[in-house]
């Protein structure tokens, strides 16, 4: 594997009143990959961009930038680093031609009006370049804030809840957005109270709690590992309690007792479709020599957020 | 160095004036015009020549220097103010610039607002009352220095404050009565000895005593005393900003 494009280490951040906000974190990000971190409110994920970004002092640890100290050669690490914040923060009376060119020079660049053309025209803000930013909805505002990170060419971009109060279309636009970025070679490292957004676009998924990382995963194998399947059986006839004939399979009733319900662990099946089939295969048996008649049955997967609360919660 | 993010700094804070003319410019303008025809020609015309110099024509430095520091602060303090009540000094933080960068943007927009406007009104004080300067030279660097130095004070303030009442409280509570005390309207020869032994602690006296002295070649206090007072405060201001970046005071938690 190749060298990550950002190494954190031992990083601990110790706020003036005493909170630990970060807890000794050690994370690598891969180059090219989009990275989700997921964390409940308060866990540290604005905190932990802000020290590899260089808005928060560290309290100790160390950020490595494609090979450069965040800190020592901060030039060199922050001038790779792009990022959009979580507030909308804008100067309200620029245009957004001015304010993506601004920040463009900002970061060391010289004037390169064919590449903000090309960044105005990838958001859909071309048409928008001479409006004040007070005169834009919430969603361009987003927009812009993407538009300036982007300015100077970042090959690292961080997004802190980039859809937060944005609609449904608007966020699918975001996600191709997004898409688009990591094509082009971009590594994008995004912080998302949206479950959906990290299943729905990250190659890998950090979840942080209370200022630790709980773990880092490949998406499909953290799926794979900790979902849960369950396969529910829509009974004809309600039942009382489940049939002793049945009791090997730990099933629970549900909707009245006119569900039957079988949990199973994917990662105890490992994946492996045939152990799987065939122990569902012998619980149907096992159901029709109980005599029971189903009507109907459907099975469903656990999704990231019931992962993420799960991870959560046991902490 | 690197000059762009420099360059980006300077040109947004300009055209923030720009943006904001009048009350950038106008107002300041006006204001003076008023000092001119109520203290110049109303009063003034009632108070006889202070050192042979006709009292409209001496309250000129006196009344540029009173501009200069208030602007001076009040720029510099809003320009680096408000990214952060806006949030977006996010970009500046984040940016792979100096602090020495970032100060000479900010510090040199806002002086050069300052040093404009001083000019503006010395071509409007034309217009009411005859005009001479001896040293044109120690006049601009007077000028020159005193807005950077008190740009740099504004740039502490913005820094320091963290609301809008705090932004106005050293201009309105320090920086206006100094320059009142401080000889803007008078020499200090006027005052009883006593208190001519208080003024001497007022160090906005010596800016304007040198900047007067430019002009007229008369002043208060010599010459190497004032250049001593504003290379003084130009040296706590700095070692101040230095401290702040160094420890990322209200910037940086």
């Amino acid at each position: 594997m190749s060298e990550p494009i950002i190494r954190v280490s031992a990083l601990n951040k110790i706020y003036e009143g005493g909170f630990q906000a970060l807890k000794q974190i050690d994370l690598d990000i891969q180059r090219g990959e989009i990275f989700a971190l997921l964390g409940p409110n308060g866990a540290g994920k604005t905190t932990l961009i802000s020290v590899i970004c260089g808005l928060v002092n560290a309290t100790s640890g160390q950020v490595v930038v494609d090979g450069f100290d965040n800190q020592a050669d901060y030039r060199e690490a922050r001038s790779r680093i792009g990022l959009v914040p979580q507030e909308l923060t804008n100067e309200a009376f620029e245009t957004v031609w001015n304010t993506v060119n601004f920040s463009r020079g900002l970061f060391g660049k010289p004037p390169d009006p064919e590449h903000i053309e090309r960044v105005l025209k990838s958001l859909t803000l071309w048409d928008k370049r001479h409006n004040r930013l007070i005169t834009l909805s919430g969603g361009m505002k987003r927009r812009v804030l993407i538009a300036k990170a982007l300015s100077h060419e970042p090959r690292i971009l961080f997004l802190d809840e980039p859809t937060a109060g944005v609609d449904v279309g608007l966020r699918r636009e975001m996600w191709d957005v997004v898409r688009q970025l990591r094509e082009s070679g971009v590594t994008i490292i995004l912080t998302t109270h949206y479950i959906e957004e990290a299943e729905e676009m990250a190659d890998r998924i950090g979840v942080i709690n209370n200022g630790e990382i709980v773990l880092v995963e490949d998406k499909a194998a953290l799926m794979r590992k900790l979902g849960s399947k369950q396969l529910a059986l829509h009974l004809h006839e309600p039942l009382d309690s489940v049939p002793l004939a049945l009791a090997a399979y730990d099933l629970q009733l549900a909707a009245n007792g006119s569900e039957l319900i079988y949990t199973y662990d994917a990662s105890r099946t490992g994946g492996a479709e045939g152990q799987e089939s065939s122990t569902i295969s012998a619980l149907l048996a096992d159901v029709e020599a109980a005599g029971l008649v189903f009507k109907d049955l459907h099975t469903r997967q656990s999704s990231l957020e019931d992962i993420f609360v799960d991870l959560v919660k046991e902490r | 160095m690197n000059l762009y993010p420099v360059r980006a700094i300077y040109m947004a804070e300009l055209s923030r004036t720009r943006r904001t003319l009048l009350q950038s410019i106008v107002s300041p303008v006006i204001s003076t015009s008023l000092y001119f025809v109520v203290f110049g020609a109303a009063i003034g015309s009632r108070i006889s020549e202070i050192d042979g110099i006709s009292y409209g024509a001496f309250i000129v430095p006196g009344l540029i220097m009173l501009m200069l520091l208030t602007q001076s602060v009040s720029n510099a303090s809003f320009g680096i103010f408000f990214p952060k009540f806006s949030g977006s000094v996010y970009e500046l933080l984040s940016a792979p610039i100096s602090y020495l960068e970032i100060v000479i943007g900010y510090v040199g927009a806002a002086a050069t607002k300052s040093v404009v406007l001083g000019l503006i009104i010395l071509a409007t004080a034309g217009f009411f009352v005859p005009l001479e300067i001896a040293h044109p030279l120690w006049m601009m660097t007077f000028l020159v220095l005193t807005a950077i130095t008190f740009s740099l004070l504004g740039f502490i303030i913005g820094i320091w404050a963290d609301g809008f009442d705090k932004l106005q409280l050293v201009p309105l509570l320090v920086i206006t009565p100094l320059t009142f005390l401080g000889g803007s309207f008078y020499s200090i020869d006027m005052l009883p000895p006593f208190w001519q032994g208080v003024t001497l602690f007022n160090p906005v006296l010596y800016l304007i005593s040198g900047f007067r002295w430019s002009f007229y070649g008369t002043s208060d206090v010599s010459l190497a005393a004032s250049v001593a007072m504003i290379l003084l405060f130009l040296g706590v201001c700095l070692a101040l900003i230095s401290w702040i970046f160094r420890t990322g005071y209200r910037l940086k938690p």
